[in-house]
Protein backbone atom coordinates (compact mmCIF):
# COMPACT_ATOMS: atom_id res chain seq x y z
CA UNK A 1 0.00 0.00 0.00
CA UNK A 2 1.52 3.21 -1.33
CA UNK A 3 1.56 5.84 1.28
CA UNK A 4 0.25 9.38 1.63
CA UNK A 5 0.33 12.74 2.02
CA UNK A 6 -1.66 13.33 5.66
CA UNK A 7 -2.60 16.70 4.87
CA UNK A 8 -2.75 19.23 2.32
CA UNK A 9 -0.77 21.76 4.17
CA UNK A 10 1.98 18.99 4.74
CA UNK A 11 2.19 18.32 1.41
CA UNK A 12 2.58 21.93 -0.06
CA UNK A 13 5.41 22.56 2.56
CA UNK A 14 7.15 19.87 2.19
CA UNK A 15 7.25 21.06 -1.80
CA UNK A 16 7.42 24.62 -0.85
CA UNK A 17 10.23 23.98 0.75
CA UNK A 18 12.14 21.38 -1.75
CA UNK A 19 11.29 24.66 -3.89
CA UNK A 20 12.33 27.13 -2.02
CA UNK A 21 16.70 26.31 -1.34
CA UNK A 22 19.94 27.91 -0.66
CA UNK A 23 20.01 29.16 -4.49
CA UNK A 24 16.81 31.51 -4.00
CA UNK A 25 19.04 33.88 -1.94
CA UNK A 26 22.00 35.11 -4.06
CA UNK A 27 20.17 33.59 -7.69
CA UNK A 28 17.23 35.70 -8.25
CA UNK A 29 18.83 38.90 -6.69
CA UNK A 30 21.44 38.73 -9.09
CA UNK A 31 19.77 37.35 -12.11
CA UNK A 32 17.73 40.54 -11.93
CA UNK A 33 20.66 42.91 -10.92
CA UNK A 34 22.51 41.88 -13.88
CA UNK A 35 19.29 41.74 -16.14
CA UNK A 36 17.89 45.30 -15.92
CA UNK A 37 16.61 45.53 -12.60
CA UNK A 38 13.07 45.88 -11.89
CA UNK A 39 12.59 45.52 -15.81
CA UNK A 40 13.32 41.52 -15.24
CA UNK A 41 10.35 40.90 -13.14
CA UNK A 42 8.19 41.16 -16.45
CA UNK A 43 10.20 38.48 -18.19
CA UNK A 44 10.59 36.56 -15.17
CA UNK A 45 6.50 37.03 -14.39
CA UNK A 46 6.12 35.30 -18.42
CA UNK A 47 8.09 32.51 -17.12
CA UNK A 48 6.55 31.88 -14.17
CA UNK A 49 3.07 31.41 -16.07
CA UNK A 50 4.28 29.80 -18.99
CA UNK A 51 7.11 27.57 -17.59
CA UNK A 52 7.10 26.84 -13.86
CA UNK A 53 3.27 26.49 -13.11
CA UNK A 54 2.61 24.48 -16.33
CA UNK A 55 5.43 22.16 -15.34
CA UNK A 56 4.74 21.77 -11.63
CA UNK A 57 1.50 21.19 -12.87
CA UNK A 58 2.28 18.18 -14.81
CA UNK A 59 4.78 16.51 -12.69
CA UNK A 60 2.29 16.65 -9.46
CA UNK A 61 -0.87 15.20 -12.08
CA UNK A 62 1.65 12.56 -13.68
CA UNK A 63 3.04 11.64 -10.35
CA UNK A 64 -0.03 11.29 -8.59
CA UNK A 65 -1.55 9.42 -12.41
CA UNK A 66 0.90 6.54 -12.32
CA UNK A 67 1.38 6.17 -8.48
CA UNK A 68 5.35 6.48 -9.04
CA UNK A 69 8.53 8.51 -9.12
CA UNK A 70 10.94 9.74 -12.53
CA UNK A 71 11.92 6.09 -12.99
CA UNK A 72 8.46 4.44 -13.20
CA UNK A 73 6.95 7.39 -14.76
CA UNK A 74 9.41 7.23 -17.87
CA UNK A 75 8.67 3.57 -17.69
CA UNK A 76 5.13 4.03 -18.06
CA UNK A 77 5.34 6.05 -21.87
CA UNK A 78 7.57 3.37 -23.38
CA UNK A 79 9.75 0.24 -21.46
CA UNK A 80 13.16 1.75 -23.03
CA UNK A 81 13.11 5.42 -21.92
CA UNK A 82 13.05 4.28 -18.42
CA UNK A 83 16.55 5.01 -18.86
CA UNK A 84 15.98 8.58 -18.54
CA UNK A 85 14.35 8.13 -15.64
CA UNK A 86 17.18 7.07 -14.25
CA UNK A 87 19.13 9.53 -15.38
CA UNK A 88 16.71 12.23 -13.53
CA UNK A 89 16.66 11.58 -10.23
CA UNK A 90 20.64 10.70 -10.33
CA UNK A 91 21.00 14.56 -10.79
CA UNK A 92 19.53 15.32 -6.87
CA UNK A 93 21.91 12.69 -5.83
CA UNK A 94 25.37 14.40 -7.49
CA UNK A 95 23.78 18.19 -6.49
CA UNK A 96 23.32 16.57 -2.98
CA UNK A 97 26.87 15.62 -2.71
CA UNK A 98 27.96 19.41 -3.66
CA UNK A 99 24.94 20.79 -1.78
CA UNK A 100 25.54 19.03 1.34
CA UNK A 101 28.82 20.67 1.75
CA UNK A 102 27.47 24.17 1.51
CA UNK A 103 24.75 23.62 3.88
CA UNK A 104 27.76 22.84 6.24
CA UNK A 105 29.09 25.40 5.97
CA UNK A 106 26.10 27.24 7.18
CA UNK A 107 25.95 24.42 10.26
CA UNK A 108 29.95 25.47 11.00
CA UNK A 109 28.33 29.43 10.48
CA UNK A 110 25.88 28.27 12.93
CA UNK A 111 28.60 27.40 15.51
CA UNK A 112 30.47 29.63 15.03
CA UNK A 113 28.27 32.37 15.99
CA UNK A 114 27.58 31.07 18.99
CA UNK A 115 31.16 30.77 19.58
CA UNK A 116 30.96 34.86 18.76
CA UNK A 117 27.54 35.12 21.05
CA UNK A 118 29.59 33.52 24.11
CA UNK A 119 32.66 35.65 23.44
CA UNK A 120 35.03 32.63 23.02
CA UNK A 121 35.35 33.93 18.90
CA UNK A 122 35.40 37.44 17.61
CA UNK A 123 34.78 36.69 14.24
CA UNK A 124 31.39 38.33 12.34
CA UNK A 125 33.14 41.53 11.34
CA UNK A 126 36.01 40.08 9.60
CA UNK A 127 34.30 36.64 8.39
CA UNK A 128 37.40 36.22 5.85
CA UNK A 129 39.71 34.54 7.84
CA UNK A 130 37.11 32.02 9.38
CA UNK A 131 35.76 31.29 5.82
CA UNK A 132 39.26 30.78 4.88
CA UNK A 133 40.12 28.55 7.36
CA UNK A 134 37.00 26.39 6.79
CA UNK A 135 36.84 26.80 2.90
CA UNK A 136 40.79 26.28 2.65
CA UNK A 137 42.31 27.17 -0.52
CA UNK A 138 43.70 25.45 -3.97
CA UNK A 139 45.42 26.51 -7.06
CA UNK A 140 42.89 24.53 -9.61
CA UNK A 141 40.71 22.02 -9.40
CA UNK A 142 43.62 19.90 -9.85
CA UNK A 143 45.30 20.96 -6.94
CA UNK A 144 43.90 17.54 -5.35
CA UNK A 145 46.86 17.55 -2.71
CA UNK A 146 45.84 20.79 -1.42
CA UNK A 147 43.82 19.22 1.94
CA UNK A 148 40.71 18.64 2.98
CA UNK A 149 38.41 20.85 5.22
CA UNK A 150 38.09 19.27 8.64
CA UNK A 151 35.05 21.43 9.54
CA UNK A 152 32.91 21.03 6.46
CA UNK A 153 34.24 17.26 6.69
CA UNK A 154 32.87 16.59 10.74
CA UNK A 155 29.61 18.99 9.54
CA UNK A 156 28.77 17.18 6.35
CA UNK A 157 27.96 13.90 8.30
CA UNK A 158 25.73 15.66 10.47
CA UNK A 159 24.00 17.15 7.56
CA UNK A 160 23.70 13.49 5.96
CA UNK A 161 23.04 12.00 9.26
CA UNK A 162 20.17 14.60 9.35
CA UNK A 163 18.59 14.21 6.09
CA UNK A 164 19.00 9.70 6.50
CA UNK A 165 17.15 10.37 9.74
CA UNK A 166 13.95 11.92 8.16
CA UNK A 167 13.57 9.93 4.97
CA UNK A 168 13.95 7.24 5.91
CA UNK A 169 11.09 7.54 8.17
CA UNK A 170 9.37 8.46 4.86
CA UNK A 171 6.67 10.40 3.66
CA UNK A 172 3.72 11.25 6.13
CA UNK A 173 6.41 10.02 9.45
CA UNK A 174 9.40 12.04 8.29
CA UNK A 175 9.15 14.33 5.31
CA UNK A 176 5.37 15.90 6.14
CA UNK A 177 6.21 16.08 9.51
CA UNK A 178 9.45 17.52 9.33
CA UNK A 179 8.33 20.38 6.92
CA UNK A 180 5.44 21.15 8.71
CA UNK A 181 8.03 22.83 11.47
CA UNK A 182 10.39 23.79 9.23
CA UNK A 183 8.99 25.49 6.02
CA UNK A 184 6.62 28.20 7.97
CA UNK A 185 9.30 28.74 10.51
CA UNK A 186 12.20 29.07 7.22
CA UNK A 187 9.27 31.79 5.76
CA UNK A 188 8.77 33.89 9.10
CA UNK A 189 12.56 33.73 9.91
CA UNK A 190 13.01 35.50 6.43
CA UNK A 191 10.29 38.18 6.41
CA UNK A 192 11.85 38.84 9.92
CA UNK A 193 15.37 39.71 8.60
CA UNK A 194 13.85 40.96 5.36
CA UNK A 195 11.71 43.84 7.71
CA UNK A 196 15.14 44.53 9.37
CA UNK A 197 17.38 44.53 6.29
CA UNK A 198 14.61 47.42 4.81
CA UNK A 199 15.51 49.45 8.40
CA UNK A 200 19.19 50.06 7.73
CA UNK A 201 20.55 52.85 6.32
CA UNK A 202 21.41 52.67 2.65
CA UNK A 203 18.74 50.40 2.25
CA UNK A 204 17.25 52.53 -0.50
CA UNK A 205 20.18 52.61 -2.60
CA UNK A 206 20.34 49.03 -2.45
CA UNK A 207 17.04 48.55 -3.26
CA UNK A 208 17.45 51.30 -6.62
CA UNK A 209 19.80 49.12 -7.53
CA UNK A 210 17.59 45.74 -7.67
CA UNK A 211 13.85 47.38 -8.69
CA UNK A 212 14.95 50.37 -11.27
CA UNK A 213 13.95 49.33 -14.12
CA UNK A 214 16.21 49.63 -17.53
CA UNK A 215 13.46 48.78 -20.15
CA UNK A 216 16.06 48.83 -23.09
CA UNK A 217 17.19 45.40 -22.08
CA UNK A 218 13.57 43.71 -22.37
CA UNK A 219 14.22 43.36 -26.03
CA UNK A 220 17.43 41.40 -25.73
CA UNK A 221 16.99 37.25 -25.83
CA UNK A 222 19.58 36.69 -23.37
CA UNK A 223 17.23 38.27 -20.55
CA UNK A 224 14.40 35.85 -21.46
CA UNK A 225 16.59 33.07 -21.51
CA UNK A 226 18.12 34.31 -18.00
CA UNK A 227 14.57 34.73 -16.83
CA UNK A 228 13.19 31.29 -17.40
CA UNK A 229 16.45 29.82 -16.53
CA UNK A 230 15.95 31.27 -13.39
CA UNK A 231 12.25 30.29 -13.03
CA UNK A 232 12.76 26.68 -13.80
CA UNK A 233 15.82 26.31 -11.31
CA UNK A 234 14.39 27.96 -8.92
CA UNK A 235 11.50 25.51 -8.86
CA UNK A 236 13.17 21.94 -8.64
CA UNK A 237 11.62 20.87 -11.92
CA UNK A 238 13.09 18.09 -13.89
CA UNK A 239 15.06 16.25 -10.97
CA UNK A 240 12.17 13.74 -10.52
CA UNK A 241 10.96 15.86 -6.96
CA UNK A 242 7.74 16.97 -7.99
CA UNK A 243 6.86 13.63 -9.73
CA UNK A 244 8.08 11.86 -6.89
CA UNK A 245 6.41 14.28 -4.16
CA UNK A 246 3.04 14.01 -6.92
CA UNK A 247 2.97 10.43 -6.32
CA UNK A 248 1.89 10.46 -2.96
CA UNK A 249 -1.24 12.32 -3.59
CA UNK A 250 -4.23 11.27 -2.37
CA UNK A 251 -6.26 10.27 -5.38
CA UNK A 252 -8.60 13.55 -4.94
CA UNK A 253 -5.77 15.73 -3.88
CA UNK A 254 -5.93 19.04 -5.88
CA UNK A 255 -3.25 19.64 -8.12
CA UNK A 256 -3.67 22.78 -10.06
CA UNK A 257 -3.77 25.17 -6.90
CA UNK A 258 -1.47 23.25 -5.26
CA UNK A 259 0.77 23.75 -8.16
CA UNK A 260 0.32 27.52 -8.13
CA UNK A 261 0.58 27.88 -4.66
CA UNK A 262 4.06 26.13 -4.54
CA UNK A 263 5.11 28.33 -7.14
CA UNK A 264 3.58 31.51 -5.62
CA UNK A 265 5.83 30.72 -2.06
CA UNK A 266 8.93 30.08 -4.13
CA UNK A 267 9.02 33.07 -6.27
CA UNK A 268 7.51 34.79 -2.76
CA UNK A 269 10.85 33.90 -1.48
CA UNK A 270 12.68 34.77 -4.56
CA UNK A 271 11.80 38.38 -3.95
CA UNK A 272 12.02 38.28 0.02
CA UNK A 273 15.74 37.53 -0.64
CA UNK A 274 16.12 39.93 -3.40
CA UNK A 275 15.08 42.68 -1.10
CA UNK A 276 16.92 41.29 2.30
CA UNK A 277 20.34 41.25 0.19
CA UNK A 278 20.04 44.49 -1.68
CA UNK A 279 19.15 45.81 1.33
CA UNK A 280 21.91 44.73 3.55
CA UNK A 281 24.42 45.16 0.36
CA UNK A 282 23.18 48.73 -0.01
CA UNK A 283 23.94 49.51 3.79
CA UNK A 284 27.23 48.03 3.65
CA UNK A 285 27.50 50.10 0.08
CA UNK A 286 26.68 53.60 2.19
CA UNK A 287 28.56 52.67 5.29
CA UNK A 288 31.78 50.91 3.62
CA UNK A 289 31.94 52.54 0.55
CA UNK A 290 31.62 48.79 -1.15
CA UNK A 291 30.02 47.69 -4.46
CA UNK A 292 27.59 45.63 -5.22
CA UNK A 293 29.12 42.72 -6.10
CA UNK A 294 32.29 43.22 -3.75
CA UNK A 295 31.24 39.84 -1.99
CA UNK A 296 30.78 37.96 -5.66
CA UNK A 297 27.75 37.01 -6.88
CA UNK A 298 26.76 33.42 -5.16
CA UNK A 299 27.72 32.23 -1.92
CA UNK A 300 30.41 35.07 -0.98
CA UNK A 301 27.06 37.11 -0.37
CA UNK A 302 25.98 35.01 2.46
CA UNK A 303 28.75 33.98 3.65
CA UNK A 304 31.01 37.08 3.89
CA UNK A 305 28.47 40.24 3.79
CA UNK A 306 26.14 38.87 6.22
CA UNK A 307 28.37 38.36 8.92
CA UNK A 308 29.78 41.55 8.83
CA UNK A 309 26.40 43.29 8.27
CA UNK A 310 25.38 41.64 11.24
CA UNK A 311 28.57 42.47 13.33
CA UNK A 312 27.14 46.08 12.54
CA UNK A 313 23.78 46.20 13.84
CA UNK A 314 24.39 46.15 17.23
CA UNK A 315 27.17 46.41 19.39
CA UNK A 316 26.29 44.19 21.48
CA UNK A 317 28.38 40.61 21.18
CA UNK A 318 25.67 38.75 22.56
CA UNK A 319 22.79 40.31 20.59
CA UNK A 320 25.42 39.70 16.83
CA UNK A 321 26.21 35.59 17.95
CA UNK A 322 22.65 35.47 18.42
CA UNK A 323 21.25 37.01 14.74
CA UNK A 324 24.50 35.46 12.76
CA UNK A 325 22.91 32.10 14.59
CA UNK A 326 19.41 32.57 13.36
CA UNK A 327 20.29 34.06 9.96
CA UNK A 328 22.77 30.54 9.38
CA UNK A 329 19.94 28.62 11.04
CA UNK A 330 17.82 29.81 8.43
CA UNK A 331 20.17 28.87 5.57
CA UNK A 332 20.33 25.34 7.61
CA UNK A 333 16.97 25.08 7.17
CA UNK A 334 16.56 25.92 3.28
CA UNK A 335 19.23 23.60 2.48
CA UNK A 336 17.87 21.08 4.30
CA UNK A 337 14.21 21.06 3.17
CA UNK A 338 15.61 20.43 -0.36
CA UNK A 339 18.43 18.47 0.29
CA UNK A 340 15.55 15.82 1.63
CA UNK A 341 13.48 16.70 -1.20
CA UNK A 342 16.35 15.40 -3.47
CA UNK A 343 17.21 12.23 -1.77
CA UNK A 344 13.70 11.06 -1.76
CA UNK A 345 13.90 11.51 -5.47
CA UNK A 346 15.92 8.53 -6.10
CA UNK A 347 14.56 6.45 -2.72
CA UNK A 348 10.86 6.85 -4.61
CA UNK A 349 12.60 5.96 -7.75
CA UNK A 350 14.38 3.23 -6.56
CA UNK A 351 11.70 1.80 -4.32
CA UNK A 352 9.12 2.03 -7.34
CA UNK A 353 11.65 -0.57 -9.02
CA UNK A 354 13.43 -2.67 -6.27
CA UNK A 355 12.03 -4.97 -3.50
CA UNK A 356 14.18 -3.16 -0.86
CA UNK A 357 13.23 -1.85 2.55
CA UNK A 358 13.30 2.22 2.87
CA UNK A 359 15.10 1.56 5.49
CA UNK A 360 17.76 0.30 3.93
CA UNK A 361 17.81 1.91 0.61
CA UNK A 362 18.16 5.23 2.49
CA UNK A 363 21.02 3.94 4.39
CA UNK A 364 22.86 2.95 1.23
CA UNK A 365 22.53 6.24 -0.89
CA UNK A 366 23.46 8.45 2.40
CA UNK A 367 26.46 6.10 2.25
CA UNK A 368 27.46 6.55 -1.25
CA UNK A 369 26.58 10.81 -1.29
CA UNK A 370 28.93 10.90 1.97
CA UNK A 371 31.70 9.35 -0.06
CA UNK A 372 30.94 11.74 -2.59
CA UNK A 373 30.83 14.42 -0.45
CA UNK A 374 34.13 13.57 1.00
CA UNK A 375 35.20 15.07 -2.16
CA UNK A 376 33.61 18.67 -2.15
CA UNK A 377 35.21 18.74 1.38
CA UNK A 378 38.44 18.61 -0.38
CA UNK A 379 40.05 22.02 -1.37
CA UNK A 380 40.21 21.47 -4.82
CA UNK A 381 36.48 19.86 -4.30
CA UNK A 382 35.09 22.81 -2.83
CA UNK A 383 36.64 25.82 -4.24
CA UNK A 384 36.78 24.60 -7.92
CA UNK A 385 34.92 21.20 -8.59
CA UNK A 386 32.06 22.19 -7.43
CA UNK A 387 31.57 25.33 -9.56
CA UNK A 388 32.37 22.61 -12.35
CA UNK A 389 29.68 19.74 -11.71
CA UNK A 390 27.34 22.65 -11.22
CA UNK A 391 27.81 23.92 -14.38
CA UNK A 392 27.00 21.02 -15.79
CA UNK A 393 24.90 18.68 -13.72
CA UNK A 394 22.66 21.72 -12.18
CA UNK A 395 22.75 23.48 -14.89
CA UNK A 396 23.10 21.39 -18.64
CA UNK A 397 21.51 18.16 -17.31
CA UNK A 398 18.71 19.48 -15.98
CA UNK A 399 17.79 21.50 -18.65
CA UNK A 400 18.31 18.94 -20.73
CA UNK A 401 16.03 16.20 -18.89
CA UNK A 402 13.70 18.45 -18.72
CA UNK A 403 13.01 19.24 -22.22
CA UNK A 404 13.04 15.14 -22.65
CA UNK A 405 10.98 14.98 -19.86
CA UNK A 406 8.18 18.04 -21.09
CA UNK A 407 8.31 16.50 -24.52
CA UNK A 408 7.72 12.93 -24.00
CA UNK A 409 4.74 13.13 -21.58
CA UNK A 410 2.96 16.14 -23.46
CA UNK A 411 3.34 14.21 -26.97
CA UNK A 412 3.29 10.48 -26.10
CA UNK A 413 1.14 10.51 -22.37
CA UNK A 414 -0.86 13.36 -23.69
CA UNK A 415 -1.78 16.77 -22.45
CA UNK A 416 -5.41 16.47 -22.73
CA UNK A 417 -6.00 13.46 -21.03
CA UNK A 418 -3.35 14.57 -18.17
CA UNK A 419 -5.09 17.78 -18.02
CA UNK A 420 -8.64 16.45 -17.53
CA UNK A 421 -7.34 14.46 -14.51
CA UNK A 422 -5.43 17.55 -12.91
CA UNK A 423 -8.76 19.37 -13.07
CA UNK A 424 -11.13 16.51 -11.88
CA UNK A 425 -10.38 17.25 -8.22
CA UNK A 426 -9.07 20.92 -8.66
CA UNK A 427 -10.14 23.99 -6.77
CA UNK A 428 -10.05 25.65 -9.93
CA UNK A 429 -9.46 24.31 -13.83
CA UNK A 430 -6.78 24.97 -16.32
CA UNK A 431 -7.85 25.14 -20.06
CA UNK A 432 -6.60 24.37 -23.83
CA UNK A 433 -3.76 27.32 -22.99
CA UNK A 434 -2.23 24.62 -20.78
CA UNK A 435 -1.84 21.90 -23.31
CA UNK A 436 -0.85 24.90 -26.21
CA UNK A 437 2.11 26.00 -23.30
CA UNK A 438 3.62 22.28 -22.74
CA UNK A 439 3.73 21.27 -26.43
CA UNK A 440 5.18 23.94 -27.98
CA UNK A 441 5.77 27.01 -26.06
CA UNK A 442 8.01 25.20 -22.93
CA UNK A 443 9.72 23.31 -25.37
CA UNK A 444 10.97 26.19 -27.33
CA UNK A 445 12.04 28.00 -24.30
CA UNK A 446 13.65 25.02 -22.72
CA UNK A 447 15.77 24.48 -25.97
CA UNK A 448 16.60 27.65 -25.93
CA UNK A 449 18.21 27.77 -22.12
CA UNK A 450 19.79 24.46 -23.01
CA UNK A 451 21.42 25.67 -26.73
CA UNK A 452 22.42 28.86 -24.41
CA UNK A 453 24.48 26.74 -21.86
CA UNK A 454 26.12 24.92 -23.84
CA UNK A 455 27.52 27.38 -26.03
CA UNK A 456 28.67 29.44 -23.06
CA UNK A 457 30.37 26.21 -21.75
CA UNK A 458 31.88 26.38 -25.13
CA UNK A 459 32.72 29.92 -25.44
CA UNK A 460 33.91 29.48 -21.58
CA UNK A 461 36.69 26.60 -22.57
CA UNK A 462 38.17 29.50 -25.20
CA UNK A 463 39.13 31.52 -22.85
CA UNK A 464 40.60 28.89 -20.18
CA UNK A 465 44.76 27.94 -19.70
CA UNK A 466 45.19 24.23 -20.61
CA UNK A 467 44.30 23.12 -16.47
CA UNK A 468 40.90 24.60 -16.55
CA UNK A 469 40.22 22.91 -19.56
CA UNK A 470 41.28 19.80 -18.61
CA UNK A 471 39.44 19.96 -15.19
CA UNK A 472 36.64 20.77 -17.54
CA UNK A 473 36.88 17.54 -19.18
CA UNK A 474 37.49 15.48 -16.34
CA UNK A 475 35.23 16.56 -13.61
CA UNK A 476 32.19 17.87 -15.68
CA UNK A 477 32.25 15.31 -18.63
CA UNK A 478 33.79 13.09 -16.24
CA UNK A 479 30.16 13.10 -13.71
CA UNK A 480 27.88 13.22 -16.58
CA UNK A 481 29.59 9.83 -18.31
CA UNK A 482 29.09 8.42 -14.54
CA UNK A 483 26.04 9.41 -14.23
CA UNK A 484 24.74 7.57 -17.64
CA UNK A 485 26.76 4.89 -16.37
CA UNK A 486 25.13 4.41 -13.10
CA UNK A 487 21.67 5.08 -14.91
CA UNK A 488 22.53 2.29 -17.42
CA UNK A 489 23.73 -0.08 -14.41
CA UNK A 490 20.04 0.21 -12.33
CA UNK A 491 17.95 0.24 -16.10
CA UNK A 492 19.63 -3.50 -17.28
CA UNK A 493 18.45 -4.38 -13.70
CA UNK A 494 15.46 -6.32 -13.23
CA UNK A 495 12.29 -4.81 -11.86
CA UNK A 496 11.95 -6.81 -8.56
CA UNK A 497 7.89 -5.11 -7.74
CA UNK A 498 5.02 -5.08 -9.63
CA UNK A 499 5.02 -1.44 -9.40
CA UNK A 500 5.21 -0.98 -13.32
CA UNK A 501 2.01 -3.33 -14.18
CA UNK A 502 -0.17 -1.40 -11.76
CA UNK B 1 14.20 55.54 -4.13
CA UNK B 2 12.97 56.77 -7.43
CA UNK B 3 9.50 56.67 -8.94
CA UNK B 4 10.42 53.40 -11.23
CA UNK B 5 12.03 51.63 -8.43
CA UNK B 6 9.68 51.92 -6.14
CA UNK B 7 6.84 50.72 -8.74
CA UNK B 8 8.39 47.94 -9.78
CA UNK B 9 9.07 46.82 -6.46
CA UNK B 10 5.26 47.44 -5.96
CA UNK B 11 4.01 44.98 -8.46
CA UNK B 12 6.97 42.55 -7.92
CA UNK B 13 6.00 42.20 -4.47
CA UNK B 14 2.75 42.53 -4.81
CA UNK B 15 2.19 39.90 -7.24
CA UNK B 16 4.12 37.17 -6.10
CA UNK B 17 2.83 37.35 -2.58
CA UNK B 18 -0.44 38.50 -3.57
CA UNK B 19 -0.84 35.27 -5.76
CA UNK B 20 0.46 32.92 -2.86
CA UNK B 21 -2.24 34.81 -0.95
CA UNK B 22 -4.97 34.47 -3.56
CA UNK B 23 -4.21 30.95 -4.09
CA UNK B 24 -3.99 29.54 -0.12
CA UNK B 25 -7.23 31.78 0.23
CA UNK B 26 -8.66 29.85 -2.51
CA UNK B 27 -7.54 26.81 -0.90
CA UNK B 28 -9.01 27.29 2.55
CA UNK B 29 -12.38 28.09 1.18
CA UNK B 30 -12.52 25.51 -1.04
CA UNK B 31 -11.95 22.70 1.77
CA UNK B 32 -13.91 24.37 3.97
CA UNK B 33 -16.83 23.85 1.68
CA UNK B 34 -15.46 20.31 1.02
CA UNK B 35 -15.99 19.18 4.66
CA UNK B 36 -19.26 20.95 4.96
CA UNK B 37 -20.49 18.30 1.51
CA UNK B 38 -22.19 14.96 2.91
CA UNK B 39 -19.49 12.12 2.50
CA UNK B 40 -19.44 10.62 -0.47
CA UNK B 41 -21.05 13.47 -2.66
CA UNK B 42 -18.24 14.57 -4.40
Amino acid sequence: MREVWQSRKGFIFAAAGAAIGLGNLWRFPFQAYKNGGGAFLLPYFVALITCAIPLMIMEYAYGRQIRGGAVKAFTNLKKKFEIFGWIQVMIPIVVMTYYSTIISVSLVFMLYSLGHAFGIVNWLSDPGPVMGMVTGSAENALDLGAGISIYILIAVIFVWLANWLIVKKGISGGIEKMSKIFTPMLMIMMVVFMVNAVRLNGSAIGLEALFKPDFSKIMDPGIWVSAYAQVFFSTTLAVGVMIAYGSYLNKKADIVNSAFITVFLNSSFDLAAGVLVFSTLGYLVQTMGVEFTSFGTGAGVAFIAFPIAISTMSSNVVVQGLLGFLFFFCLFIAGLTSSISMLESFATAALDKFKISREKLVTIIALFGFAGSVCFASYAGFNYILDIVDAYVGNIVIAGIGLIEVVLISYIYGTKELRQQANEFSDFKVGRWWDILLKYFTPLLLGAVVVTNIVNLFTGLLSMDTIGVIAQIVFGWGIVLIMIGASVVFYKRKWTTSSVNE
Amino acid sequence: MSAGAIIMMVIGLGTVWGGAFVTILIALSADKKNNLKPEGSK
